[in-house]
């Protein structure tokens, strides 16, 4: 911040002090104006923004106090230095608890001066830096690539404006691929909590003792291969949200400790037995029906009341086709640009595809779809050429993610190529038969 | 046209030599011949018996009254402890693109701050004031460039780590306002 780009005024009744303040300023190369009391001061208010105003107390009208009080009740950011003839410990108290910066008795020391400013045009561009960093993050923060105008994905962002300002713990149940953590991130960049992180955790990706530590953190020296300590998810979240994917692919005992810090807001890190307080807000999501797996026993009934306090559930794509042209074109513009690609359009046969396909990999799927054919297509316009499908063979077969899913597919196809020939299948899949048997009858299988 | 020249005013002020030293020292800083002129100033008419010191914006009104024609700047000096309202004290003061500027010697002096007296250095910082003054009065604001003439002085310790000349962008515009 360079002196012409601040702006000082200054307002006193006293004509010699507001001329020999003027001087001293105008000599550093500040923009400088005076007023010769509160109401004129108002006026140089509406004709432009102020960073620094000199005040004297006894003016006659609105005082110093009651018009620095108007200031801060405007913008908070301005620096207001009280000046004043007649020091008095009530009235420095008072005008400092109204949100001034410095408060200083007639005849200043020069050099006392030229550091009171300083200091405070170092305390506005802090101020100043605060703001912009603060919009960078609400831009950063926006909820980008949820796009859509289907009823179902309007409800979905109706909830998501009313959800966002309550600190309520919320379950995202939808396909892979749907933007759930997308969702997630949206409530939690119009929350209050917006300005600490949001801190994503995939329960499927970890085994139970890598998530333990990935959550909980642990002291140097908790086990084997910790050698140093490491600050865990839960510690990383206080004050804003951990967001749990693939809720439903915790362990019991991962549930029973996650139930006990969700009720405490207290857990240890590993190899410690200090007690660390947390505040957070949870969000989590699964693409499995946890119902089920709670009347199966296989998720705590507890649990599962604590965490689906408001459930926010995202439409697959196939349910929603009249998103599709305008996904496919937000990404197309997206991928178009940061690839400096001169691509127009998708051609009408394209979007034709695009609108008859089943879309099992939902939205990240038509992502990659339009990214993939970006890259390919060396015309003006996406053609079906461009366009490649990887579940297009068996389109109506929709496969989840989940290794279970996979499983429990692969053995059914196994086990009809063989015609049910279980020594056959049992083979080819290289386990044992009796193996095979509890598969088939855990995955419920049959001919 | 008449040629212009930079008159030097005592005000109860009576060191001839120093005086002779600022005219030779100024005359070169910017290219402008500067000379020794008397004019009454009433001091007391100054004076803030409440502070004890003299009020130096009253002062360089009486300096800049009727100037003579061929005047480029007027520089008054004197040995008197100055202030203007808003600050405890100030080495001098000047009109920003005006013509007349004032500077005293009386916080210059080492003894002031219980010191030997120093004629050498008296001289160094005075000439660094009144150029520093006369700067202002071309349209200069306080340089940030180190150890130019036009940094901001606060304390004496301040003027005697800044050099006597003006950086090379503050040379500049004097050359081009004198012109």
């Amino acid at each position: 911040m360079n002196n012409n780009d601040v702006n000082i005024l200054i307002v006193d009744d006293e004509f010699s002090v507001r001329d020999s303040l003027f001087k001293w300023f105008k000599t550093d190369g500040f923009n400088v104006d005076t007023a010769e009391n509160a109401e004129a001061a108002l006026q140089k208010f509406k004709e432009k923004s102020w960073d620094i105003v000199l005040l004297d107390i006894k003016m006659p009208g609105m005082d110093g106090i009651e018009f620095n009080r108007h200031i801060q009740s405007v913008d908070q950011n301005i620096i207001v230095i009280i000046i004043t003839a007649y020091a008095s410990v009530d009235t420095a108290v008072q005008a400092i608890k109204d949100g001034a910066f410095e408060y200083v008795s007639k005849p200043i020391d020069p050099d006392n001066l030229t550091h009171m400013i300083r200091n405070a045009i170092e305390k506005r561009l802090l101020a100043k830096e605060n703001i912009q960093l603060r919009q960078k993050i609400e831009d950063l923060t926006s909820a980008d690539d949820i796009v859509g105008t289907s009823p179902q994905l309007r409800k979905v962002f109706k909830m998501v404006a009313s959800v966002a300002k309550t600190d309520s713990t919320v379950m995202i149940r939808g396909e892979s691929g749907t933007g759930k953590e997308l969702i997630a991130r949206a409530i939690h960049s119009n929350s209050t909590r917006r300005y600490a992180p949001i801190i994503s955790l995939n329960c499927g990706a970890f085994t139970e003792t890598l998530l333990e530590s990935e959550l909980f953190g642990h002291e140097k020296g908790a086990f084997t291969g910790a050698d140093r300590l490491r600050i865990g998810k839960l510690e990383r979240a206080n004050n804003g949200t951990i967001f749990f994917d693939e809720i439903g692919n915790i362990s019991m005992k991962m549930q029973m400790d996650l139930l006990r810090v969700l009720d405490t807001k207290h857990f240890s890190r590993l190899g410690s037995e200090k007690s660390i307080e947390v505040d957070f807000r949870v969000i989590s999501a699964t693409n499995r029906d946890l119902e089920s797996a709670v009347n199966e026993g296989h998720f705590r009934e507890d649990l599962y009341f604590r965490l689906n306090v408001v459930t926010i559930d995202i439409p697959p794509l196939r349910d929603r086709k009249e998103d599709i042209p305008l996904l496919a074109r937000y990404f197309f513009n997206k991928y178009t640009q940061s690839m400096t690609k001169d691509i127009k359009d998708i051609s009408p046969e394209a979007m034709e595809m695009l609108l008859n396909y089943g879309w099992p990999g939902n939205v990240r799927e038509l992502r990659n779809v339009i990214e993939r054919a970006i890259v390919v297509c060396e015309n003006k316009k996406i053609s079906p050429a461009d366009l490649s499908f990887p579940f297009r063979a068996g389109s109506k077969q929709q496969y989840g993610d989940s290794l279970e899913e996979l499983e429990k597919n692969h053995i059914e196809r196994i086990l009809n190529r063989t015609g049910w020939h279980i020594s056959q299948a049992s083979e080819t899949l290289k386990i044992d038969r009796t193996t095979l048997y509890n598969k088939i009858k855990k995955y419920n299988l049959s001919k | 046209m008449i040629d212009k020249r930079i008159y030097v005013v005592p005000i109860e002020f009576y060191d001839l030599s120093l005086l002779d030293s600022l005219c030779f020292y100024l005359s070169n800083a910017f290219g402008i011949p500067a000379y020794i002129e008397n004019k009454p100033i009433n001091i007391n008419r100054v004076f803030d018996p409440l502070r004890n010191q003299y009020n130096s914006s009253y002062l360089l009104k009486q300096l800049i009254n009727k100037p003579p024609k061929d005047a480029a700047r007027i520089l008054g000096v004197c040995n008197l402890d100055l202030f203007i309202p808003i600050l405890t004290f100030v080495f001098g003061e000047a009109q920003l693109e005006g013509i007349g500027a004032i500077v005293s010697t009386y916080r210059l002096k080492n003894e002031f701050y219980g010191g030997q007296s120093d004629s050498h250095a008296l001289m160094e910082r005075l000439l660094k004031e009144a150029t520093h003054e006369l700067g202002h009065t071309y349209g200069l604001y306080h340089c940030h460039n180190s150890g130019c003439v036009m940094t901001s002085s606060t304390y004496v310790e301040d003027i005697d780590e800044k050099s006597v000349l003006f950086c090379r962008e503050c040379e500049e515009v004097v050359k081009s306002r004198v012109q």
